[in-house]
């Protein structure tokens, strides 16, 4: 019973880890464009940013997630995009819009003088952002993206609502299909495991990056 | 060197303003610089000193005035707002030596000093279709000049050292030498001394009066008048964005002829 259970919810599991490894590929560059509107000179690329991020902050990520999957056959009355598909553009977008505010935080902690000492040394735009500023960036931002990475380990358990048999739901229907209650609080175990090893992770990159301050 | 064979001046700055907001920081400044001169500028701060410093090295843009370096207009108002790349090259002429030292926390002292210096190498031979062979060469003979800038400057076996390692004192030299590795015609310093604990102030203007050559035109932003006195070939005292008063040394600090000049160094004596 207990290893049949495990490996039912092992599959759900799977999905837990597919939903997190993409959200993570497509939100953190994603961020980093969202990042570069809201600080644009350009006030209307920057009024839009800035309105973009605040309807995607300030509203439930499981809305945005029904709204991806149901909204394209409502509006458009096309077939719209499959459940997984669904579940992943919405949390890119959810996510990236996250990042791209703490991205912000950290590009705009960096002094003035970093910036300044490349521009006195001939270097473009991009080469200070890319070969000075980013390294500094990366480190100051480390924690709070530990934070926000740890917080899309257990939000995955979201996609559910639209029928995404991830961990939580895996577990949902053990309990509802052999009317036991005990797999819904072992997965507990598999989102502690997880979010176990990625804060060892992250606390190995804070590590290798100790040898400078700044 | 008699008048007649001085060549033109390496610096010419002409009728600089600059004002932030309604305040004029600086109301048509204008002076020039020969080769190999050194310049002090000294007065009291909010006065435009720094100003003018980031208005040679287009950190600020001027509003109106020109600015020409060995005949290369760096700045004319009434040519109009230069573009990012051309304004790169003209940032070339000067170099700037911050008074927040600004080096790069992440690279070593040695990478502080080639990553600017590669990079232009990099855009160089691509620009100019050199071989990967040419570039190679171009790295070595970088790398070869960062170690002996780094002699110069007495921190060669700080080479592998992160700028966090380092005392005020010698991140200031490293910025130093950061700054000469690209050879500006121009190299500027922004109170290169005043973020730095007294004992450590030595060091670093021992290394500035050391740079003091025929081929080293200098402009210094500072507060240690005696270093000023000594090493300087022209002082300019600047008040509330003007220039009150230019001069050698001995003119400047034995007959101060305004009276804000005089104020400035009985104030000054004060502070000690």
């Amino acid at each position: 019973m207990f290893l049949e259970v495990t490996l039912q919810l092992l599959d759900g599991f799977k999905l837990t880890l597919l939903i997190f490894a993409l959200t993570l590929i497509g939100a953190l560059p994603l961020g980093l464009v969202i990042t570069f509107g809201s600080m644009s000179k350009i006030k209307f690329i920057k009024g839009l940013t800035k309105g973009f991020v605040w309807v995607i902050r300030g509203t439930p990520l499981m809305l945005q997630i029904i709204l991806v999957f149901y909204g394209p056959g409502l509006i458009f009355h096309t077939n719209g995009v499959g459940r997984l598909p669904a579940v992943i553009i919405a949390f890119i977008i959810n996510y990236a819009c996250y990042f791209s505010e703490i991205y912000r935080g950290g590009i705009e902690s960096i002094s003035q003088g970093q910036y300044e000492a490349g521009q006195v040394l001939g270097m473009t735009k991009t080469q200070i952002f890319f070969k000075i500023i980013l390294a500094q960036v990366i480190k100051r931002i480390l924690p709070p993206m530990g934070n926000e990475i740890i917080t899309l380990v257990k939000d995955t358990s979201l996609a559910r609502v639209v029928s995404c048999v991830e961990l939580l739901k895996a577990a949902q229907d053990i309990v509802g299909l052999k009317a036991i209650i005990w797999p819904i609080f072992y997965i507990g175990a598999f989102y502690l495991l997880f979010t176990g090893v990625l804060t060892i992770v992250f606390g190995k990159i804070e590590k290798k990056l100790d040898y400078y301050k700044g | 060197m008699s008048d007649e064979l001085k060549e033109k001046p390496v610096l010419k700055v002409e009728n600089i303003c600059k004002s932030f907001g309604k305040e004029e920081v600086l109301k048509s400044v204008s002076f020039e610089l020969n080769k190999g001169e050194v310049l002090a500028i000294i007065g009291s701060s909010g006065g435009g000193k720094t100003t003018l410093l980031r208005c040679l090295n287009q950190l600020v843009i001027p509003d109106k005035g020109k600015i020409t370096v060995n005949g290369d207009v760096i700045y004319d108002a009434e040519l109009g707002k230069e573009n990012e790349k051309n304004l790169r090259t003209k940032r070339l002429h000067f170099g700037l030596v911050f008074q927040q030292f600004n080096l790069f926390p992440q690279y070593n002292v040695f990478n502080n000093l080639t990553l600017a210096a590669r990079l232009l190498a990099k855009e160089n031979n691509k620009k100019n279709g050199g071989s990967a062979e040419d570039l190679k060469k171009e790295y070595a003979r970088i790398d070869e000049e960062a170690t002996k800038l780094l002699e110069r400057v007495g921190l060669n076996e700080k080479m592998k050292s992160y700028p966090c390692e380092l005392s005020g004192g010698q991140q200031q030299r490293v910025a130093i030498a950061r700054a000469l590795i690209l050879h500006p015609d121009i190299l500027c310093f922004d109170e290169p001394t005043s973020a730095l604990d007294p004992e450590l102030t030595g060091e670093v203007l021992r290394v500035i009066e050391g740079l003091k050559s025929a081929d080293n035109t200098m402009v210094i932003v500072t507060h240690e008048m005696e270093f000023a006195r000594r090493v300087a070939s022209k002082i300019i005292f600047i008040a509330d964005g003007v220039i009150e008063e230019m001069g050698t040394p001995e003119e400047v600090f034995d007959n101060p002829k305004s009276e804000k000049l005089r104020n400035f160094f009985s104030k000054s004596v004060e502070k000690i």
